[in-house]
């Protein structure tokens, strides 16, 4: 009975951690809460060793179906702990800078950290569902964190009311996918829907209503208003937050509801994601064009990203299930290193997320010009970076699966994205500096943030083991 | 010894390994490295030239090692005749790009050469990749450099030349990687000559070659999707323009003769006729325009599109004469003479482009009505330039005049009205060339500011001359570099003329 508790250790040893930062951190003086900083890290990295210690060897299901440990959560608990890790490394001094070092964001951050996870492994409709609302509710408030701020307190009332929303649609649609199979687990649903047949009025409904919630969660097109004005109007430390490992959980939440929950109703849920994917493309691209605050060109930037994502999940083979995770991945560790910029630049009382903060950076840096410049070409999808390896998978599967016109408007899109990466390129390089402030951060955070960029770099020289983790991953 | 190493593998990472030394290095160092580097770059080149065997088209130099496995994409890389001269072309070049930036370039040294010496690797990558995506990948890559050459070093208009260059091509490319995938799921493999012998019916053929036309008339450029060129080309620095003209427009000659072609031969015959109104076009009218040119390094712009129009005029002409007689007499004339033209003009464009270099140095204009008798302050500079022109214009004993020779004798097989059209450049070249010498290089002194020009520096004689020895030796013994590619071109006419179907 106990070793059904071998597999689940990674989460509870991450939730005894977070009582014990909470604990610690009640006793810690504020100027030394660098001691509370370790400690998160140490419990991320303590999670992490734990994580591939007792993964078992096949997949396996526990907790009375509730949980899974397979190669897919494996692989994605993997990439989200080692993105907070460098999220956490690039917040640090943008918080202690401007006096918003406090234990709550490291433990409101872990607890993010733990839902996650639990998404990740989640295996019946609750438990997915509580791992989601765990993440949202650390993310609510991290939004909100900082109290004085009418930006950051809109945001927050935004992302709060459309996020309720959007959780109460999914729970919607997931009763009604009880009501219909009559079960909460995954793999109970996957084949009563075998068995069954998928032609009911009220699992089309259901899954509707899933696709729905899960599309706001993911900011997806129609569904993405909040995703802009949550990324502008939140402390650049909680935007890093949100933006890059939380996708990571999206998608495996979409993995585990919509691929193996209800892997019989593809052909259904294949069209919305068809529509859903081209509209943000769309929007996406052609918005961002027209921002000229970076945090808000990051969030358009990622709408049409998740278009790139959703166009993976809908080509419907290991193919495309493979590249979409290899997508995901890529997208969260540029994502990470594209906010850590904006933590680089911005000091006391000045915070560099209008584009025209990165003007002159070449002269300024030229090492950290181009480890932008790896980001905005890697996010343009231009080799050799690892993000043409992740656009290529996914034209690969789309193309594979006939659907070759997906294929030409993504690459349309991707041109017309091409253009506000590279205007960024060009403030950096082309255009004269008007900030002459020297780089503040200290050397673990240049560091992080070179290894960061270097990694993308290195990921296009040598994508085949992360694609082959992939395709293990999704290779059922 | 020297035959047992993967020499295009040191071809691509010498020079990028280089580069990016010299970026790390400082402003006197990253100089004498990037010489180094660049020199050590044409120094494998001569053993790969060596070592080729001319009598054979198979690929040679092969290397192959697996790269994404689970997508079946290799690392693979081999030359053949068609391949190998634009290798040596590019290592040719690069050094003396780094020789003419020694002092002329003052602002962040090191990212210039460094970005030259990268974009060398990657375009000698471009040219012996042998794998689909892994040509697509230096296709890509040699975007950056060059975006970064323009936009930093470049003239006033810099930033909108840059990113139109960037756009445009990243525009026409992207069609190419949808294609490159959709044939993969036909033939199961990223290999080009595997996809040689790939059956593709009509229908595909013709969307496949529209998206390579798309990708390849972009870069070489083609008439109507030029207009990147004129403002890529004047704005750029001078290496910048040198590399551009000499070396990437031939990736498009190249990506016609490497994927168009032997890929979809069926539909290339379709719209032969196509290509060649759009070559002929770009010949006579493209002609017209620069001879309207006030702007140097704009006339020289107009007219590489001119020049380029015969690498597709003589790689298309092949299946004129296919149609006309099974044994495609002049077939071979005409492809052989859009390789040699592609050369040649890498030279002569070169050599231009670093002529303008030179006065812009000295007088920072590059408006014609600016100089005007600079034969006599700068004699032995204006000896060279004439050489150049002359050689632009096709004048016999000059490099320029072998390919353009050879094409209008093949379209002479080909179509009498087709060869009275192209044969119009050698009146047309003649004029907007010889035209812009007389109002640069002769006459009298026009102002003081020619009247204080000094003549060209140990350093400049030096680049210029070892073009013009190129150009001449080439012009008059052009035998050895036929010869590489004898084989090939056979080979690839043969293979065209079979159907696919």
């Amino acid at each position: 009975m106990l070793s059904e508790l071998v597999p689940v250790l990674p989460e509870i040893v991450l939730l005894a951690a977070i009582c014990g930062v909470l604990l610690v951190d009640l006793w810690v003086p504020a100027e030394r809460r660098q001691v509370t900083y370790l400690l998160a890290q140490a419990s991320l990295i303590i999670t992490l060793v734990t994580l591939f210690v007792v993964q078992p060897e096949a997949p396996r299901v526990v907790l009375h179906g509730a949980y899974i440990a397979d190669d897919m959560s494996l692989l994605l608990k993997a990439a989200i702990l080692i993105i907070t890790l460098l999220v956490f490394v690039y917040s640090r001094p943008y918080l202690e800078v401007r006096g918003m070092m406090q234990g709550e964001y490291l433990v409101l951050g872990l607890c993010g950290v733990l839902g996650m996870m639990i998404m990740a492994s989640g295996y019946n409709l609750l438990s997915l569902y509580l791992g989601l609302e765990l993440l949202a509710l650390c993310q609510y408030a991290m939004v909100a964190f900082r109290r004085d701020s009418p930006r950051a307190s809109e945001a927050a009332m935004k992302y709060f009311v459309l996020g309720a929303l959007a959780s109460g649609m999914l729970l919607y649609g997931m009763s009604l996918l009880y009501g219909m199979t009559g079960s909460l687990d995954i793999m109970e649903i996957h084949n009563q829907l075998v068995r069954e047949g998928v032609d009911h009025l009220g699992l089309m409904l259901g899954m509707v209503f899933v696709v729905v919630g899960m599309a706001f969660k993911l900011g997806a097109v129609p569904f993405h208003s909040w995703v802009p004005d949550v990324y502008e109007g939140a402390p650049t430390a909680v935007s890093l937050y949100i933006g890059a490992a939380p996708k990571i959980a999206g998608f495996v939440l979409l993995m585990r509801l919509l691929v193996e929950g209800l892997g019989a109703m593809h052909a259904e849920w294949q069209v919305i994601l068809a529509v859903l994917a081209v509209a943000s493309l769309v929007i996406g691209n052609v918005v961002a064009i027209a921002q000229t605050n970076l945090k808000r060109m990051l969030a358009y930037s990622t709408i049409s990203h998740v278009g790139f994502i959703l166009l993976g999940v809908l080509a419907g083979t290991t193919q495309g299930y493979a590249s979409a995770t290899f997508y995901v991945i890529v997208y969260s560790l540029s994502t990470a290193a594209a906010f850590g910029m904006i933590v680089l630049l911005s000091r006391r009382g000045h915070e560099a997320e209008e584009l025209s903060d990165f003007k002159g950076l070449n002269e300024r840096s030229p090492w950290f010009a181009l480890v932008m410049l790896f980001v905005m070409f890697s996010m343009a999808g231009v080799p050799p970076f690892a993000g043409f390896y992740a656009k290529l998978s996914v034209l690969r599967a789309v193309v594979q699966v006939e659907m070759v016109w997906l294929a030409v408007i993504a690459v349309i899109m991707s041109i017309i994205g091409a253009f506000y990466y590279l205007r960024l390129v060009k403030m950096m390089y082309f255009d004269e500096r008007h900030d002459d402030a020297p780089l503040q951060q200290g050397r673990g955070f240049q560091a992080a943030l070179s290894a960061n960029g270097v990694a993308i770099l290195a990921l296009g020289f040598y994508p085949a083991a992360l694609m082959s983790l992939c395709i293990a991953a999704v290779s059922w | 010894m020297l035959a047992d190493w993967p020499l295009l593998s040191l071809l691509i990472w010498v020079p990028i390994v280089g580069g990016a030394l010299t970026l790390m290095a400082g402003e006197n160092g990253a100089r004498r490295l990037a010489l180094v580097f660049s020199l050590a770059t044409l120094g494998l080149a001569i053993p790969l030239y060596a070592g080729f065997d001319t009598g054979t088209a198979d690929l040679q130099f092969r290397e192959h090692l697996a790269w994404l496995p689970d997508f079946n994409i290799n690392y693979a890389l081999g030359v053949d005749g068609i391949s190998l001269p634009l290798i040596l072309l590019t290592a040719f070049i690069t050094p003396l790009v780094v020789i003419a930036a020694w002092t002329t370039i003052r602002y962040r040294v090191s990212q210039y050469l460094g970005a030259f010496l990268i974009m060398e690797g990657i375009m000698i990558g471009v040219f012996s990749a042998v794998d689909a995506v892994l040509f697509y990948v230096f296709w890509e890559a040699t975007l950056i450099p060059m975006f970064l050459i323009i936009g930093i070093w470049g003239g006033a208009n810099r930033i909108y030349a840059t990113i139109k260059f960037f756009l445009y091509t990243f525009f026409g490319s992207v069609f190419m990687l949808v294609a490159l995938i959709y044939l993969y799921y036909q033939s199961g493999t990223f290999d080009l000559f595997a996809l040689h012998g790939q059956p593709l019916a009509m229908g595909q053929q013709m969307l496949i070659f529209i998206a390579f036309l798309l990708a390849f008339a972009v870069k070489i450029p083609m008439w109507p999707v030029h207009t990147w060129l004129p403002d890529a080309h004047t704005e750029a620095p001078t290496g910048g323009s040198v590399i551009l003209a000499a070396i990437t427009l031939k990736m498009g000659g190249y990506g016609f003769m490497r994927l168009s072609l032997p890929i979809v031969p069926d539909a290339s015959q379709a719209l032969a006729g196509l290509v060649i109104v759009l070559s002929l076009v770009a010949i006579v009218y493209i002609g017209l325009v620069a001879l309207a040119q006030r702007d140097i390094k704009r006339l020289i712009a107009y007219s590489s599109i001119s020049h380029m129009g015969f690498v597709t005029l003589g790689t298309f002409l092949v299946f004129l004469l296919l149609a006309r007689s099974p044994e495609a007499a002049g077939a071979r004339l005409g492809m052989e003479g859009a390789i040699v033209q592609m050369v040649s003009h890498g030279l002569i464009s070169a050599a231009l482009f670093f002529c303008v270099g030179v006065l812009y140095d000295r007088m920072h204009t590059r408006q014609i009505a600016d100089y005007g008798g600079v034969v006599n302050t700068m004699p032995v500079f204006a000896t060279l330039l004439v050489v150049f022109a002359m050689a632009n214009a096709g004048l016999p004993g000059t490099s320029g005049f072998v390919g353009e020779f050879m094409v209008i004798v093949a379209s002479f097989h080909a179509n009498f009205w087709v060869a009275a059209l192209a044969a119009l450049t050698l009146i047309l070249g003649a004029a907007y060339t010889l035209w812009m010498v007389k109002r640069v290089v002769f006459g009298d002194v026009a102002n003081e500011r020619v009247a204080a020009l000094e003549d060209i520096n140990a350093r400049e004689i030096f680049v210029l001359g070892v073009l013009a020895l190129a150009v001449l030796a080439l012009g008059l013994w052009p035998a050895p570099l036929v010869e590489i590619m004898h084989a090939s071109v056979d080979q690839l006419i043969d293979h065209v003329s079979v159907s696919k179907l």
